[in-house]
């Protein structure tokens, strides 16, 4: 089973889940970027994080042999604070860089006239810059959330075949169906949709444009929930390749739309350094000392 | 592709030249630009080592770094009036550089003519803070060879030794090296004879070019007090 995780957090994740991830299946992954939890005060501090999704973290998943990719905005809930907002003058700089496959994670929280701003910037940003958007639904008013979001990508202009709307749930399917956009389910632990409940959406409205992420972070998750859902797929009677279909080619099909995924071959090589620091804790990489 | 800055892509091929070509016609027209085509470089222009024995781009600029500096060179030009908006805008370069785009930066400091100025030598300190040796060694090309003090420059070089970077990405080395490296470079090597460690061959290289003194050493335990 080759899986490409299409939104996770892996800033929040140790090694521990590299590693099984990697024997899981895992090959590639884009991580979104998002709310850290503890609310960010100064622009300042997304620049560094947006720096740690290219710099870092890419090289981080790079020594267990998974190809990293991110995607670049400011997320909907610090879209609420002034001062956040100023971020949305450096984002075009970003949005530039190699490593970036998607606008995102862009799209409602609280559903503010804030956020329908910065969403709506945003999505013209998508457009400018050639890009995808992962849009991220709210979970509370999650339906009329998710309605307002297809309103707002319709008048947008963008072709919904470059949106993926994410985190849906057997309430939100069918208007994303109907709208032509990709659709995102994030399997967790014991919120948001299962496995078995993905399964049963899957057999429903077939496998076109289906997105499966763990979603990941800091939260309790599990990031082999992608596996889980490719093994409950076989389980149910679907094939090898309609797992091959959900857990990779639809992910490389929307994101390839950035043209810059990088998914060849990545060995693992643990002696690499990034800026001169290595993930071998007080261990020299070879040749050095 | 602008005659003005083919001598600074002699490794590009036609159709990168011409890619890069493009570039250059969008600066041209909207010089503030450099901040989204910058980046971009490596996907629209050319990616890779320009010497297959250099694949990080030590000794010698990378395919995109050649590129980068092309670019920069132009926006020179369109900016030679405005100087104080060219250094500004290496700065937000290198600031949102990822470190590719750092190396860019650097490579450019070092090849545009007319040499920028000192405006930019934060970013050379800024560089030689890191471990990353592509930085490194980008940053003590011609600019850092120019601009930095004896104290900051004598500091790269060893830090050079330190982190593994060959003295031949050293600009005129030659030119400034002195006794006082020496001494650092032959304390260098004794705590590495001590600690029972190979001495590397570009240390023992330098000491057997430049002359240096025992009698360096008890004036320096002096200055430490």
């Amino acid at each position: 089973m080759r899986i490409f995780d299409p939104h996770i957090h892996m800033t929040s994740r140790t090694t521990d889940d590299y590693e099984a991830m990697y024997a899981a299946g895992v090959r590639a992954l884009v991580e979104p970027a998002f709310w850290l939890g503890q609310p960010r005060t100064s622009v300042g501090s997304f620049c560094d994080y947006f720096d740690g999704l290219l710099g870092w973290e890419r090289f981080r998943a790079a020594q267990f042999g998974i190809r990293h990719h991110c995607t670049i905005a400011l997320n909907p809930k610090e879209a609420n604070d002034p001062r956040c907002v100023e971020v949305l003058d450096v984002l075009p700089r970003y949005l530039a860089k190699d490593g970036v496959v998607a606008v995102g994670e862009v799209g409602f929280d609280s559903m503010t006239a804030e956020e329908e701003k910065a969403f709506t910037h945003q999505l013209e940003l998508a457009g400018e810059h050639d890009l995808p958007v992962l849009v991220h639904t709210p979970h509370r008013d999650k339906e009329a959330g998710t309605r307002r979001t297809l309103e707002l990508v319709n008048s947008s202009g963008l072709p919904p075949e470059r949106v993926l709307v994410d985190h849906l749930n057997e309430l939100t399917v069918e208007m994303v169906a109907a709208s032509g956009c990709w659709m995102g389910f994030s399997i967790y632990p014991d919120t948001k949709m299962d496995e078995h409940r993905m399964v049963t959406i899957l057999s429903d409205f077939g496998l076109d444009r289906m997105i499966v992420n763990s979603a990941a972070d800091w939260g309790r998750s599990d990031p082999l929930k992608t596996a889980k859902t490719g093994r409950a797929m076989l389980d149910s009677g679907f094939s090898d390749d309609d797992v091959d279909h959900v857990l990779w080619r639809n992910p490389v099909a929307f994101y390839g739309q950035s043209g810059r995924l990088l998914l060849d071959e990545v060995e693992a090589e643990p002696a690499a350094t990034f800026e001169g620091n290595s993930v071998l804790r007080g261990q020299r990489p070879t040749g050095q000392e | 592709m602008s005659t003005l800055t083919d001598h600074l892509t002699p490794h590009l091929d036609a159709g990168a030249r011409s890619r890069l070509d493009d570039l250059v016609h969008e600066l041209d027209d909207d010089p503030d630009r450099i901040s989204v085509l910058f980046p971009a470089v490596a996907r629209r222009v050319a990616r890779g080592p320009a010497e297959s024995d250099d694949p990080d781009g030590i000794r010698h600029p990378r395919l995109e770094d050649e590129a980068r500096v092309a670019l920069l060179a132009t926006l020179a030009g369109v900016w030679r009036d405005r100087p104080e908006r060219f250094d500004r805008e290496l700065a937000d370069l290198y600031r949102y550089g990822d470190a590719d785009e750092k190396r860019g930066v650097l490579r450019a400091l070092s090849a545009i003519d007319p040499d920028p100025g000192p405006a930019s030598l934060p970013l050379v300190d800024d560089a030689l803070r890191t471990n990353d040796v592509r930085l490194v060694a980008a940053a003590l090309g011609g600019y850092g060879a120019r601009h930095l003090s004896a104290e900051s420059w004598r500091q790269g070089v060893l830090k050079c030794l330190f982190v593994g970077v060959p003295l031949a990405a050293v600009a005129r080395l030659d030119e400034r090296e002195d006794a006082e490296l020496a001494r650092m470079v032959a304390d260098y090597c004794r705590e590495r004879i001590a600690a029972g460690r190979s001495v590397p061959p570009d240390a023992s290289r330098l000491l057997e070019q430049v002359p240096w003194s025992a009698d360096d050493r008890p004036e320096r335990e002096r200055s430490r007090g």
